[in-house]
């Protein structure tokens, strides 16, 4: 599973980094975790405000930070 | 002060639905509590500043305290609400809905309607440069663009009702119009210099794929959910910044003579207004923060306009998002978006001066 966070690098972006690595954890599944940080990046991936949580190319979240169980459902 | 914006972010997601009794039946609990509590904190105040601490009325440290224990848990009481309220009705809102609502739109009511709709979109200053890109790339005017990006950090909603809850409906009524006024024309005027060819040419060269509003349907439980996570991740953050505001603010109330504050940020001293927009942008704080702080110089004597003028260059103009934004915008646009934007709050805060 390849989960893929977009933002710049500000805080909220941090946190979804480490919401979803610890989602990811406890689902048990096998994830790579890829920090998107460029804005041409960001936009080819079709999310306008950032946060945003790419998984395996579909857009699952963006502009806010789930908590920790809504990204597990999320990954699912 | 710098990265302390909370942004209010927050757009649906997918999550399961419930009714209003199975989730929201403690917010009904709490709203006794939380009236009950802000009705006795300036007794409770008094009682702990002058009795507690045995501070005397009328000397410049006890008026200070006072003011900073009845000052402290009220804003902040204030700010937790008006964010859960706020944080609730955006779960409705989303940029990318927003961006739709306009694409297809011209001339100056592009510009209102954008001015209007900034007010209530969830708008990150992290996320200016996706956003920018995916307004202007899905055919948004160039000036309703700009209309967006002045209108959705200076018109504060969370701000709004803070000083709708603080001073009343005419100064929360004023703060609004003007914000929509000066996000209305600065925007009108940046359309009509037809300044496209000023945008870093990327920007309409590179894959592009419009994202879609997520319209999961969502209950009111999950939308709640989210709310009061939202509350607690803004809150969490700025709320140091706010007791910032309010030490300030203390201070001031109880050491700086009104007559100073009125020579300087009076209605008399015409050249307060610019120095507050000069002084005011590189200050980059929470709206939340500055409002103690304004509060304290209004009642110290500073003109209407000086102090909305200040809260306006502190909030609307910063330097971090002009940083951000020059990743899209090359130096003239970039220049003539600032000074216009400067001009529109230094005009506003001439105005009230002149009028009230």
């Amino acid at each position: 599973m390849k989960i893929e966070v977009l933002g710049s690098g500000c805080a909220k972006c941090k946190l979804l980094a480490e919401r979803a690595e610890e989602a990811a954890k406890e689902l048990g599944v096998d994830f790579t975790l890829v920090k998107v940080t460029e804005y041409p990046d960001i936009v080819a991936r079709g999310v306008m405000s950032t946060p945003g949580l790419v998984v395996d190319g579909v857009v699952k979240s963006q502009g806010h930070v789930p908590t920790v169980a809504a990204i597990r459902d999320l990954l699912r | 002060m710098v990265e302390s914006k909370g942004c209010a972010c927050a757009s649906p997601a997918p999550a399961p639905g419930g009714g209003f009794w199975k989730s929201g039946g403690w917010l009904l609990a709490a709203l006794p509590a939380w009236i009950a509590l802000y009705l006795i904190l300036q007794p409770l105040a008094g009682w702990l500043a002058f009795r507690t601490l045995g501070l005397a009325p009328g000397s410049r440290l006890g008026e200070a305290v006072a003011f900073f224990v009845f000052e402290a848990p009220k804003v902040l009481m204030l700010l937790g609400a008006v964010v859960l309220g706020v944080s609730f009705v955006q779960t409705y809102i989303s940029p990318e809905r927003t961006r739709d609502l306009l694409a297809k739109r011209t001339g100056a009511w592009s510009n209102l309607l954008a001015s209007l709709l900034g007010i209530a979109t969830p708008f990150c200053s992290c996320s200016a440069v996706p956003l920018f890109i995916g307004f202007v790339r899905v055919g948004v005017p160039l000036g309703a663009t700009f209309s967006f990006l002045v209108s959705a950090p200076m018109v504060n909603e969370v701000a709004l009702f803070l000083l709708f809850g603080l001073f009343g409906w005419r100064i929360a009524l004023l703060y609004t119009v003007t914000g929509v006024a000066v996000a209305f024309v600065s925007g009108w005027i940046l359309g009509k210099l037809r300044m496209e060819r000023h945008l870093e040419p990327w920007i309409l060269e590179i894959p592009f794929e419009a994202s879609k509003a997520s319209d999961t349907p969502m209950g009111f439980a999950a939308r709640l959910e989210l709310a009061v996570q939202a509350t607690k991740d803004i809150v969490g953050k700025v709320w140091i910044y706010v007791l910032m505001g309010i030490g300030v603010g203390a201070f001031l109330h109880g050491y700086v003579p009104a007559e100073l504050m009125a020579r300087v940020m009076g209605k008399s001293a015409w050249w307060s207004v610019p120095l507050a927009v000069i002084i005011g942008v590189p200050l980059y704080s929470n709206a939340a923060g500055i409002i103690p702080i304004v509060q304290v110089l209004l009642a110290k004597g500073a003109a209407l306009g000086t102090a909305l003028a200040f809260m306006m260059a502190v909030t609307g103009l910063s330097l971090p998002e002009t940083v951000i934004l020059r990743k899209v915008l090359k130096p003239r646009l970039l220049a003539v978006f600032l000074g216009t934007v400067a001009a529109g709050i230094v005009l506003v805060g001439f105005l009230f001066n002149a009028l009230l």
